[in-house]
């Protein structure tokens, strides 16, 4: 920072222009996070209220593990199409592993309330399979994740709907969840003035700490930037780049069980639509956060603005009262000037 | 350091054959310790064939290698990496947008307790080879953002870095300036003394003879002849390399410049360094841009094909002042640029001859809106006659052609736009010299046709060879103009670096 004022002071007038016009347009999605929260602040102050700010707050960190996800595969320059579904899977399955003993509509009537940890590890053990089976498609048979995830993805959804016809449930929602695994999902230890905070921002801040971790302190994470950036020089130097690609989806799988995991308990209800579209609004976060379908581009640091930014916008334009069929234009047209002012980074001037 | 000769690396009898092709008959290669053994042949000799049996790309029908006296047989190139045998690529294969360290140490990154990577220790241990070789680039810097001179001698450091003992060089010097391939040259030094052997691939003969100590000239697959490079002169390489007297290195000039056709008044661009600068073109006059690499002469050209943004400056084309603000607009205007890196952004690799051929002039070929293979075949035919392109048929791909009848296909491909100008930006890179002789003619026959013709080139003596003026650029300016005829090599380099 104190480098980059004195290399400032340095400079010619006219460099100074220069540099001034690249900083605003470089850091432009900061401002006009910035900007947007001082313009909807002013003109609707709940906006600003403390339970305005942690629903924000909870809501960006519901979508943070998915996005963080697909992340690694868009630096592997593919895609992950499937994450929704996962997410929808493991939800269902999670919610019908933990009802509460007493509630009516159960879908395996006879089992007992079983321990948290236990389901928590089925959940991360099914995202990981599936996550595992995109990865291995993509890897072994040189298939673009695109095509992969697309099937997995119808696959994933025709298994949902099998499963909740199993048992007495008959395809309804499921729902009548134990308390122990709603408090401890939703429950709150710390609160913003009278708003709790619900627990699962905190283990969205653990999990991205660990996600930090491994892309930028491990061989893994190092890998997969090489791999996405240049495949056959990460293979001609020993890189094993079908182990890191299946790695990554695998790594994507788990995230999208952490995620479904969260979403039973968060959402309460859960049916076959649980995580419909979810993909496509973690895709639009991470290349708003710079993360580039080029391929070995991306920062952690960016999916993060990127999903609040995206999150800011929603509940933004909601507050706004903005009609709803006009929101989705709105939203469509940030996504695609986002992208353009990123792409410019990368764009060498002739 | 006592001078050990001993036999570092021995490949015997290596025999490969393709459907339909014996491409390796029998070929032995011996290096020796901190010696430098260049290997030589025409494209499709059987170079590449022969180093890619060496590190498992492809397995040999029979043959075996030792290395230090053991028997070796390599899976892939990874495992002959860490068994001490590195090969720096011509086409350098490079994680562009990760930092030098991080290239350098793919695949085996120094880590703690086993996955987390240090990058202090990457930082010192780059750092130290880097010191040894004379390198000065930061070990944090994006590959992306360095020139191709200092990718390679990062790519270089890897293979010290592996404590490589055989390293093979493909083309070192294809896109480096003359300081650049003394650097090189250097570091060459640096690792015969260490004992290094190096197997050195290239076409630049008097490269070669420099700094060579044994070289091996491979002809049709087969293994013609090894000896001290004492013992050679560039006649007798190119006479063991065609099987032919290759009586001149240049065709004889039979064009006749005219009367001025283009000329360029002081033309600087927005983003780049090139500043004021001025030359003109006659009609069937053939003229080269000379200077070291990162001088502006491909800048120059790709600014008069509108392809980069003009600051200012002004264009003549038959005393009429022309924009071309972008390439169609140049197209349009009678020019064709053909650019330096072929792969790149020259050909269409999986695609055939005939739409490599005529896809810069589609809309020649439409008949009530729709397209005329017919035509279409007829004038690819026309190319593949008038300019000798070795190819089975028109529907092979043209990645699988050699590099020069590639080059052939792209000159082909801006003829049938029937350019006036015809810009060519080192057209003979990479091609062997019986190619290269092929083209040398090709342009000296387009001139005699009157098309005036600009050609860039980083080898000195082809352009003395072809041209009937040279440009020298220095630093994104013109140095001077010289008379081919009458100009030395000495000449031009104390123009090429006036304003350095």
């Amino acid at each position: 920072m104190i480098k980059a004022i004195e290399r400032y002071r340095e400079m010619s007038p006219e460099q100074r222009k220069g540099y001034r016009k690249e900083f605003f347009i470089n850091n432009s999605l900061y401002m006009f996070l910035i900007a947007a929260v001082i313009v909807i602040g002013f003109l609707r102050p709940n906006f600003l209220s403390a339970a305005s700010i942690v629903n924000i707050i909870s809501l960006s960190a519901a979508n943070l593990p998915i996005a963080l996800g697909i992340a690694g595969a868009i630096i592997l320059s593919g895609t992950d199409l499937s994450a929704g579904r996962i997410v929808g899977v493991v939800a269902c399955v999670s919610a019908s592993l933990l009802q509460a003993s007493g509630y009516a509509g159960k879908v395996f009537p006879g089992l007992a309330t079983l321990p948290i940890p236990a389901v928590l590890l089925i959940a991360l053990g099914l995202g990981a399979l599936v996550g595992l089976i995109n990865g291995f498609c993509t890897a072994r048979f040189h298939l673009h994740p695109f095509i992969v995830t697309l099937s997995t993805q119808l696959i994933a959804y025709g298994a949902l709907l099998m499963y909740l016809r199993i048992g007495n449930n008959n395809g309804q929602s499921i729902s009548g969840l134990d308390s122990s695994y709603t408090n401890f999902i939703n429950g709150s230890i710390l609160s913003i003035g009278k708003t709790p905070i619900p627990n699962y921002v905190w283990y969205a801040i653990l999990i991205t700490a660990v996600m930090w971790f491994i892309w930028n302190k491990t061989t893994f994470g190092k890998n997969m930037f090489a791999v996405g950036s240049n495949p056959e020089a990460a293979n001609v130097s020993g890189v094993n780049v079908k182990r890191v690609t299946m790695l990554v989806f695998m790594l994507a799988g788990i995230l999208y069980g952490m995620t479904g995991f969260i979403e039973a308990a968060r959402i309460g209800s859960n049916s076959a639509a649980t995580g419909l579209n979810y993909e496509l609004d973690a895709i639009a976060a991470c290349v708003i956060g710079g993360v580039s379908f080029v391929g070995g581009i991306g920062k952690i640091r960016g999916v993060i603005v990127g999903v609040v930014l995206l999150r800011l916008i929603f509940v933004g334009l909601t507050a706004l009262s903005i009609d709803a069929n006009m929101q989705y234009i709105i939203k469509g047209l940030i996504i695609l000037i986002a992208c353009a002012i990123d792409m410019r980074k990368y764009l060498v001037k002739r | 350091m006592t001078k050990d000769t001993g036999v570092l690396l021995e490949m015997k009898n290596i025999v490969k054959e393709f459907p339909g092709v014996r491409a390796l008959d029998g070929v032995s290669l011996t290096l020796r310790r901190g010696s430098v053994h260049a290997l030589m042949g025409e494209n499709g000799a059987g170079k590449s064939t022969l180093m890619k049996c060496l590190f498992g790309i492809y397995s040999a029908d029979s043959g075996e290698v030792y290395l230090e006296g053991r028997e070796v047989s390599f899976k892939n190139p990874n495992d002959a990496l860490r068994n001490g045998v590195a090969m720096v690529h011509q086409e350098l294969n490079q994680a562009t947008k990760r930092n030098v360290m991080d290239n350098i140490w793919l695949g085996r990154y120094p880590t703690r307790l086993g996955f987390i990577t240090s990058e202090r220790e990457m930082y010192e241990r780059t750092k130290r080879i880097f010191d040894d070789l004379g390198i000065k680039t930061d070990p944090r810097r994006i590959m992306s953002t360095m020139s191709v001179a200092e990718r390679q001698m990062a790519e270089i450091a890897k293979a010290v870095s592996y404590d490589a003992k055989v390293i093979v060089l493909d083309e070192p010097t294809s896109s480096l300036s003359d300081r650049e391939v003394e650097h090189l040259f250097r570091i060459i030094e640096t690792l015969k003394q260490r004992g290094c052997g190096i197997i050195y691939i290239s076409h630049k003969m008097d490269e070669i003879l420099r700094i060579s100590d044994e070289i091996t000239v491979m002809r049709d697959g087969s293994h013609i002849a090894t000896e001290p490079s004492d013992n050679m002169t560039m006649d007798k390489i190119i006479h063991l390399m065609v099987g032919r007297e290759l009586t001149e290195m240049y065709p004889k000039k039979t064009n006749t410049p005219g009367k001025v056709i283009l000329k360029v008044e002081g033309l600087s661009s927005k983003h780049n360094h090139v500043k004021d600068v001025s030359f003109d073109l006659r009609q069937g006059e053939i003229i080269g841009f000379a200077g070291l690499a990162g001088a502006g002469r491909t800048e120059v050209i790709e600014n008069i094909f509108g392809i980069s943004e003009r600051e200012s400056g002004r264009i003549y084309l038959g005393g009429k002042e022309i924009k071309n603000r972008d390439p169609r607009e140049a197209i349009r205007n009678g020019f064709a640029l053909i650019t330096e890196e072929r792969r790149a952004t020259g050909i269409f690799g999986i695609l055939d001859i005939c739409e490599n051929t005529t896809v810069s002039g589609l809309k020649k070929y439409l008949r009530f809106g729709l397209l005329s293979d017919k035509k279409r075949r007829e004038d690819t035919d026309w190319a593949i006659r008038s300019m000798n392109i070795k190819t089975a048929s028109q529907k092979t791909q043209i990645k699988l052609l050699s590099g020069g009848n590639q080059q052939k296909v792209i000159i082909g491909r801006w003829l049938l736009t029937e350019p006036e100008i015809l810009m060519l930006d080192e057209p003979t890179r990479g091609i062997d010299v019986g190619a290269k002789y092929e083209i040398y003619q090709l342009i000296d026959a387009l001139a005699a046709k009157g098309k005036s013709i600009i050609v860039i080139s980083s080898e000195l003596p082809e352009l003395l060879g072809i041209c009937d003026r040279i440009y020298v650029m220095s630093s994104g300016r013109i140095a001077g103009e010289v008379d081919a005829k009458k100009t030395t090599q000495e000449e031009i380099m104390t123009l090429a670096s006036k304003y350095m």
